[in-house]
């Protein structure tokens, strides 16, 4: 069982030490191709393996928790190993076609392979220091695949993605730090019982602050997001839609795994604050789109908007607010990573991301035209896309809480990303291109355009299925949100027999079996 | 750098530090030591011999690319983890034969599987801190 949980982290490390000695020959992105589709398969496996038995966990090195490193999977994990398993997968067969050469040679699988095996290690670990250091893995391989290339845009946008990032990772270790002084464990399933008994309620509400100051920047909500339209217009699209797809959603993820499993102490003050930050996370976000006219800008600027749906649906803290939240999540994710797919063929079609001297699409690429609109109008909440069904639950949980306001919010950003989608669709695809020539899908070679285009067709199709059949996905997601509000499948998972023998004390008790607990009163 | 003093003294420094480097990788495990320390202190060897005599030279000393040596590591690393697979163990669970007795304090040595992590961890942080030191070098 414990191989199930080790092996979506196991393969991309190894793809990339492969990939990385074959480097200087065109096997490389087959050997790359190949790990991405063994991934897949090591994922799935690991969902039916959920699906059959609940929670599993697994004790690295045989040492039990809470002292080892323990991997968990729960069903909101195991859908984002999944996910990811599926994101890596659509861009290595897009790298294919987009990444040339010469950034081959210079390692760009391995820093891809390594980036999807930093993000599988944060969706299943359950220890808070190990989680730091799957952050870490991913910010040393998302710097390297940002600059390879080595222009100046470029590492312009490198420098303050690592700057923000670092801050960002320092005010989390600190954070740490802090916790373990406090609670003599960093597990996060014995945290949860160990917070609870820290005296200074007070400065665990702190150390909670600093967790969602260090989350927030990574997952870029409102006042901490500066460091994600800066950077995310540069690298190659390849890479710009695995990091829109992923790496900030490692951040929500970490979001919802540590303010339901362990910082719940105090939900009236650290949630709150949660729902007004994702608020101005969807407004500043939306209008920050509407303000550009860069295909992948405005893209960056959505990102941050959606984020604050699904931070919203945390900060709520209802079954269904939860569900809503993670729906998002995994829709998301499909969605976004697509939209900057197509912007990569875009650019490769009509020789820009600049929507005002591109144009002509539709005429020209009519096919490209039609994948493009499923993901957009899916983002914007379109029924019967697969964004409605996410957008209707977190608007359906807010009303329920009577947080009109929240509610309205939600709803007037949906409006505005029409907006910004209407704008993308008559800038780039309707009007006629400037400088007056067609945009034709034979101006891109076949080996180039066929392994650009399979991805954005396979993820567009998943976007059709979850919107017209979202039933077992809204079911799936039920569950998530049940398990995250109610952790005790959780907790017995990871730590096993002890919670069992607590429980069993628990249980006798009532009976009059416990006569150690009667002694130690008797005595004076 | 152009010191007489400083370029023969490395001679004898870099050979020094990086034998003592070897010896705390083999150390590590039940003594302070391991393949993180034995590692740095193998890259400052390195360090020094390029201050000394220009990176290139170092270059040539190391034979191989220092970021080929780092993922190579990783890989020997990742092959120690999942070696304990074999016995049916969890990942990264060490694996021990004793020759000459059947523990730490009888046997008069082992063959494990830390070990060998250990010689990963070294090559990715000799690689790792090489490959940096070497792109600062020859950038300036």
């Amino acid at each position: 069982m414990s191989w199930l949980l080790v092996m979506p982290i196991a393969i991309p490390f190894a793809t990339a030490v492969v990939a990385f000695l074959v480097r200087m020959s065109p096997t490389g992105r087959w050997v790359s191709l190949g790990g991405s589709i063994l991934s897949l398969v090591a994922s799935v496996a690991l969902l039916v393996a959920v699906l059959e038995h609940g929670v599993i966990a697994a004790q690295m090195s045989n040492w039990e928790a809470p002292f080892g490193i323990t991997l968990v999977a729960d069903y909101l994990g195991v859908v984002m190993v999944v996910i990811t398993a599926i994101t890596g997968l659509a861009t290595a067969i897009y790298a294919l076609g987009e990444i040339p050469e010469r950034v081959e040679k210079l390692g760009y699988h391995a820093l891809f392979q390594t980036l999807i095996a930093g993000v599988t290690g944060a969706f299943l670990t359950g220890d808070v220091f190990n989680l730091y250091v799957w952050f870490e893995v991913m910010l040393i391989s998302s710097f390297g695949l940002l600059i390879l290339g080595g222009s100046r845009e470029q590492l312009d946008a490198g420098i303050k993605y690592v700057a923000l990032n670092l801050v960002s990772t320092l005010v989390f270790l600190s954070g740490i730090g802090l916790l373990y002084g406090m609670t003599g464990t960093l597990n996060m399933a014995d945290l949860r019982g160990a917070i609870a008994e820290v005296e200074n309620q007070g400065l665990v509400t702190v150390v909670a602050m600093m967790f969602m100051v260090g989350f927030g920047v990574k997952a870029a909500v409102f006042p901490l997001f500066f460091w994600l339209p800066a950077s995310y217009h540069t690298p190659s699209f390849a890479v710009s839609a695995v990091f829109a797809g992923l790496l900030t959603k490692v951040g929500v993820y970490a979001m919802m795994r540590m303010f339901t499993l362990v910082f719940v102490g105090d939900i009236g003050f650290t949630h709150e604050i949660l729902i007004w930050v994702s608020a101005l996370t969807m407004l500043t976000g939306v209008l920050g789109a509407a303000a550009q006219t860069d295909f992948r800008k405005i893209l960056s600027f959505h990102i941050i908007s959606q984020i604050g749906y699904m931070t919203l649906g945390l900060a709520l803290y209802t079954p269904l607010a939860l569900m809503g939240g993670v729906f998002y999540l995994v829709h998301h994710i499909i969605v976004k990573a697509n939209l900057f797919l197509v912007s990569g063929v875009a650019n490769k079609l009509a020789g820009h991301t600049d929507l005002n001297r591109i144009g002509g699409l539709y005429k020209s690429s009519p096919f490209l035209a039609a994948l493009f609109i499923v993901p957009a109008f899916s983002l914007a909440g379109f029924p019967p896309l697969s964004g409605f069904w996410a957008k209707y639950l977190i608007v359906k949980a807010s009303i329920e809480l009577d947080a009109w306001l929240i509610a309205f919010v939600a709803l007037f950003v949906g409006l505005l990303t029409i907006f910004s989608m209407t704008k993308i669709w008559g800038m780039a695809f309707w009007k006629p291109h400037p400088d007056g020539y067609d945009p034709t899908p034979d101006r891109v070679p076949d080996s180039v355009r066929i392994p650009m285009m399979i991805p954005i067709v396979g993820l567009a199709a998943m976007t059709i299925v979850i919107g017209f059949f979202p039933e077992p996905f809204v079911q799936f997601a039920e569950v998530a949100a049940m398990q995250l509000l109610d952790p005790a499948q959780y907790v017995e998972a990871v730590l096993g027999a002890q919670a069992e023998v607590q429980a069993d004390l628990q249980a006798d008790a009532p009976a009059g079996l416990q006569p150690d607990a009667t002694t130690e009163e008797e005595q004076p | 750098m152009n010191s007489i003093i400083f370029t023969a003294g490395a001679r004898i420094l870099v050979a020094l530090v990086f034998v003592f480097s070897l010896f705390m990788l083999l150390r590590g495990h039940h003594l302070p030591g391991g393949g993180f320390i034995g590692g740095l202190l193998g890259a400052i060897s390195f360090i020094v011999y390029a201050l000394a005599c220009g990176s290139e030279e170092a270059r040539k000393a190391l034979r191989v690319s220092p970021e080929g040596l780092a993922m190579v590591g990783l890989g020997i690393a990742l092959a120690a983890g999942l070696v304990s697979a074999l016995f049916g163990d969890p990942l990264f669970t060490g694996q021990w034969y004793w020759v000459g007795g059947d523990s730490y304090e009888t046997a008069l040595f082992s063959i494990n599987s830390v070990l060998v992590f250990d010689i990963g961890v070294y090559l990715v942080v000799l690689g790792g801190i090489l490959s940096l030191t070497f792109a600062f070098d020859e950038e300036t």
